[in-house]
């Protein structure tokens, strides 16, 4: 019924966005949108029947009817985002308020040789043929009705594209601001990350929402690496309390290509991250790297799902959860070995600390392997604090909350640990030692 | 110092300590000798404030004050340590970081000031030469991966760093080879202080040829049922525990 409902009203909101777009816009880029707009009315919002949305109710999303943004960035304030944020200031950034490029908040300066960084909107003005030939390829809407949704009204988001060969030192932040308006937001910004052979890169998208309002993020990324690139990309969740978020990574990485994609997820109402990744090429690697922190009502789903295609490739997953109050934390991670993958090598591991009674999580390992001669392993944990080092901790002087505190510190630090870049490292230690501090 | 009187403890519906009596004064070592089960962890973990252990009778007095009523970190920061037979690895954690934390807490719970990071690195470094500890273990997460000496060795730096009142050993000599024994043995003796009491408890006398106790009791079945000085370590090793157990069942 709702996702009845809510079909027609994003119908609605596409004719209506369409009647009113300037007819400058290329005809590839109204095929595309005209493609996710048939997609998502075939599709609907998943329900919990939905084997891949099993246990996210997305009905709060569905119900609620948001305004399009229109780019309201006037209450916001570059020292405000750095404040709330994890960024760093010094290095080159897009931001982007509701979805819309905000040129006096980003930096772009100091980029270096051979990295482009565009708003989409600017990037297709500039090269039409690039964007007309891969937005859309990487992220399918066919069978994702988000990434559907996010299709059918793409209109801005980043370009971050490396030349080959060239090799970015300094990360690229892309910030995504969500503020409260009168009424409640929806933004679906869309980026586009294309790295040359042997690029390197870092890149880092931090979402983050400002006041206390209602709005829905619907992100959808496609990033490309090219033979023997070389990607740190990480996605820093800092959702408000009352801000959904549904955030879809799409990597498809050539012959070599190594991809580390972390995804930190430290607040948000309802949150779910897809990270599917495709190795495409023999030799490719894939790392995902994940920590989760949910408390009172929150909701964080991160589904991963990792396709083995070529041979001698390999997928390292970390994915590590604390939850409190009565927070529901999800975990799916989906391998899928293909025929020709042989001599793949994968492994996947879900943790998850429960701080109370009430939190709940689900934890799904799905592996699918089509090949004989591969190394596959999964394990998933659900445990509360350990008592015997509680009390290790206590009696050698510290109190009851320090140690908790301790305890949670020391159990994402592993994931932590595997940040390469000491800015946002440190920066989320100490966003760590003052959350779990708190409580 | 420390006085335990008439105390019973129990684990789930099983009576484990059935009435405790020991008077223990600063600057003595006591040896707690026993066979296995016969309830000697208990008893340093019900002095250390293990909640997995319901008190069921009895009293401990230490410095004038009711210690049951504490919880285990205020028994800590009063000058209470327990070298734990097990000691727990935290990944995550470094053993400079956490014993840091932990002798902040004792400080700031006497009124004493913080160490900053400067005077804490000098104080550890002091006492790491005492176990014979290389700085690149302190460094690395709480006992993660450290072989058996290794942890026991970190138990007793941890007290060295802590200056407790009152030490408490359980098992400190067990998965020890000669060598590292005797390095653990040594730190303790360093640490003998006219103001300090030690309980060590040991289930073998070959500790108590590198720790020499003052008292001996040897605890069978939830009671102290012999005690005597460091010549009754010595009869035990030559006769056995079964010694005591008949000498026990006799006495009933």
């Amino acid at each position: 019924m709702i996702t009845t409902d809510s079909k027609e009203r994003y119908l609605a909101a596409y004719k209506q966005a369409q009647s009113h777009a300037p007819k400058r816009a290329p005809a590839w880029l109204n095929e595309l949108r005209e493609a996710g707009m048939a997609s998502f009315d075939q599709l609907g919002f998943p329900t919990t029947r939905n084997e891949d949305w099993k246990y996210t109710n997305v009905e709060r999303i569905a119900a609620q009817s948001f305004a399009r943004a229109n780019g309201e960035a006037k209450r916001v304030s570059a020292g405000e985002i750095v404040a709330r944020s994890l960024i760093d200031p010094a290095a080159p950034r897009l931001v982007f308020v509701n979805g819309v490029y905000t040129p006096e908040l980003s930096q772009t300066a100091m980029l270096e040789r051979g990295v482009v960084v565009r708003s989409l909107v600017d990037f297709i003005k500039e090269d039409d043929g690039t964007a007309a030939a891969r937005l859309g390829r990487y992220a399918s809407g066919r069978h994702q009705p988000l990434v559907a949704l996010n299709t059918e009204f793409l209109k801005d988001g980043a370009v971050v594209s490396l030349a080959a060969g060239c090799r970015a030192e300094q990360p690229i932040y892309l910030v995504f601001v969500s503020t409260a308006g009168s009424e409640p937001v929806v933004s679906h910004p869309r980026t586009l990350i294309l790295l040359g052979a042997g690029s390197e890169a870092k890149i880092v998208e931090s979402y983050l929402g400002l006041d206390g309002g209602g709005y829905f993020c619907n992100a959808v990324t496609e990033l490309v690496g090219g033979p023997d690139s070389v990607i740190e990309h990480y996605r820093l969740q800092q959702e408000s309390d009352t801000g959904f978020h549904v955030g879809s990574l799409e990597a498809n990485l050539e012959r070599g290509c190594h991809l580390t994609a972390h995804a930190v997820s430290l607040s948000g109402a309802l949150v779910r991250n897809n990270v599917r990744i495709t190795l495409n090429g023999e030799g490719s690697a894939c790392v995902l790297n994940g920590l989760y922190l949910a408390d009172g009502k929150q909701h964080i789903d991160n589904f991963t799902e990792i396709e083995h295609l070529k041979p001698r490739a390999s997928s390292l997953e970390l994915y590590k959860g604390i939850l409190s109050g009565s927070a529901h934390g999800v975990f799916n991670g989906k391998i899928v070995v293909h025929k020709d993958a042989q001599k793949t090598d994968a492994r996947q591991t879900n943790k998850n600390l429960l701080l109370s009674a009430d939190a709940v999580v689900n934890t799904k390992p799905q592996l699918e392997i089509y090949a004989d001669d591969v190394k596959c392993s999964h394990g998933s944990t659900i445990g509360q604090m350990d008592s015997d080092a509680l009390f290790y901790l206590r009696s050698r002087g510290l109190g009851i909350e320090e140690a908790r505190s301790l305890l949670s510190f020391a159990f994402a630090s592993d994931v932590v640990g595997r940040i390469k870049i000491d800015f946002l490292r440190a920066r989320l230690d100490e966003y760590l030692v003052a959350r779990f501090g708190r409580k | 110092m420390l006085d335990i009187k008439g105390l019973r403890a129990r684990v789930g519906a099983k009576e484990i300590l059935r009435g405790i009596d020991l008077h223990i004064g600063a600057g003595e070592v006591h040896a707690i000798m026993g066979p296995n089960g016969s309830g000697k962890s208990t008893l340093a973990h019900v002095l250390s404030g293990r909640e997995n252990y319901e008190v069921t009778g009895g009293s401990v007095t230490y410095l004038g004050n009711d210690l049951l009523a504490m919880s285990p970190e205020v028994r800590a920061r009063e000058g209470v340590f327990l070298a734990f037979q097990y000691p727990v690895e935290i990944p995550g954690v470094s053993t400079t970081y956490f014993l840091k934390a932990a002798l902040n807490a004792i400080r700031k719970h006497r009124g004493l000031e913080e160490l900053d990071a400067m005077e804490f690195l000098t104080l550890i470094k002091d006492k790491m030469q005492l176990v014979e500890m290389d700085q690149v273990l302190t460094n690395r997460p709480l006992n993660e991966g450290f072989s058996g000496g290794e942890k026991k060795r970190n138990e007793i730096l941890q007290m060295a760093v802590l200056d407790p009142t009152l030490a408490l050993l359980d098992e400190t000599d067990s998965g020890l080879d000669i060598d590292a024994l005797r390095i653990v043995a040594g730190g303790v003796n360093a640490l003998r202080r006219e103001d300090r009491a030690m309980v060590v408890i040991t289930h073998y006398q070959r500790l108590l040829d590198y720790i020499v106790p003052d008292f001996i009791h040897v605890l069978y079945d939830g009671r102290i049922v012999k005690s005597g000085t460091k010549e009754l370590a010595l009869e035990l090793e030559s006769k056995g525990y079964d010694w005591i157990k008949s000498a026990v069942a006799l006495a009933h």
